[in-house]
């Protein structure tokens, strides 16, 4: 199962509809998507505009690839659960984002090896034609925890 | 010492859980911008704040209150946020009542500091950034949320 999520804050039509046209050529597999508010109508898959932390965790459990924005929350879920993530980042200039912090962010990943990048459409559509005979794996997996050095670096100034 | 970890939902919420060793000794009450979160955090006091951020006003002025009163009601020693518009008024609140305050900006802000966190570093005791190179005199790199 493919779980798409786009967050719950703004619509990302241009991912959304990227993956429903992309679908229809990838032999029946079962994709369940969190949407936020989309003006664009899915015809192929599922979709469910807010989850509940615990169904969203099940989607996510379940899922054997994570496509979604590149939105932190989702990515660090990700890295926690060792699921292959292949993300789309939101852009300023499309009004999908305030700033393109996502786009540095998943620039940033994708140099370190993290996570699986679309930069467009175009590359999310060919990207996901392609896992049907080559598999995205998971790239890096993270502890439940942040860093030693920031915990204790946190106690330490809480204690002071 | 009594800790209030406030942060709005999505990369904020999950970023401050991951901190959370770092207040396991003291008491902690959480906050966040979603009634249901309440079962990301099993067996901790919880608190729904309204969501705010910078581009509705009246939102963030109501906002503002309900934070105002929950800092009333739970009294902490230490406010802890991760972000990103809740988390900063809740800094400046803190800073108004003479609470210790710590920013601890998003690893989503690779190029520079968010603007909360840039505001925040007016008011808030400690500031943390999750970036090396974003680090200076006043602001601290000690690490990140994923290890």
């Amino acid at each position: 199962m493919i779980f798409v999520t786009t967050g719950t804050q703004d619509p990302f039509d241009r991912f959304i509809q990227a993956i429903d046209l992309t679908l229809p050529y990838m032999n029946g597999v079962e994709v369940v998507g969190q949407v936020a508010k989309s003006d664009y109508q899915v015809k192929n898959f599922v979709v469910h505009e807010f989850l509940s932390p615990k169904d969203f965790e099940e989607c996510f459990s379940r899922a054997d690839l994570i496509v979604a924005h590149a939105g932190m929350g989702t990515i660090i879920s990700a890295l926690v659960k060792e699921k292959p993530i292949l993300v789309m980042p939101r852009l300023a200039k499309f009004g999908e984002q305030r700033n393109d912090h996502q786009l540095a962010t998943a620039m940033r990943f994708d140099k370190l090896g993290y996570i699986n990048v679309a930069y467009d459409e175009v590359e999310l559509m060919h990207m996901l034609k392609t896992i049907q005979a080559k598999p995205l794996t998971p790239m890096f997996s993270i502890n439940d925890h942040a860093s030693k050095e920031l915990i204790s670096s946190l106690s330490n100034f809480i204690n002071l | 010492m009594k800790i209030l970890a406030i942060a709005s939902t999505g990369g904020h919420w999950i970023q401050l859980l991951r901190l959370r060793p770092a207040f396991d000794e003291h008491e902690i009450v959480f906050a966040s911008t979603k009634k249901n979160f309440n079962t990301t955090v099993k067996g901790y006091d919880f608190h729904a704040v309204p969501e705010a951020n910078r581009w509705n006003k009246r939102k963030l002025f109501h906002a503002f209150f309900k934070i105002w009163s929950l800092i009333g009601d739970v009294k902490p020693d230490v406010i802890v946020t991760t972000g990103a518009a809740p988390g900063l008024m809740a800094i400046i609140i803190g800073r108004i009542r003479g609470v210790k305050t710590i920013w601890v900006d998003s690893i989503a802000n690779a190029e520079q500091l968010s603007m909360s966190g840039k505001l925040a570093t007016y008011f808030s005791d400690r500031v943390y950034t999750q970036w090396l190179h974003l680090a200076n005199d006043k602001i601290v790199f000690d690490g990140n949320v994923i290890v």
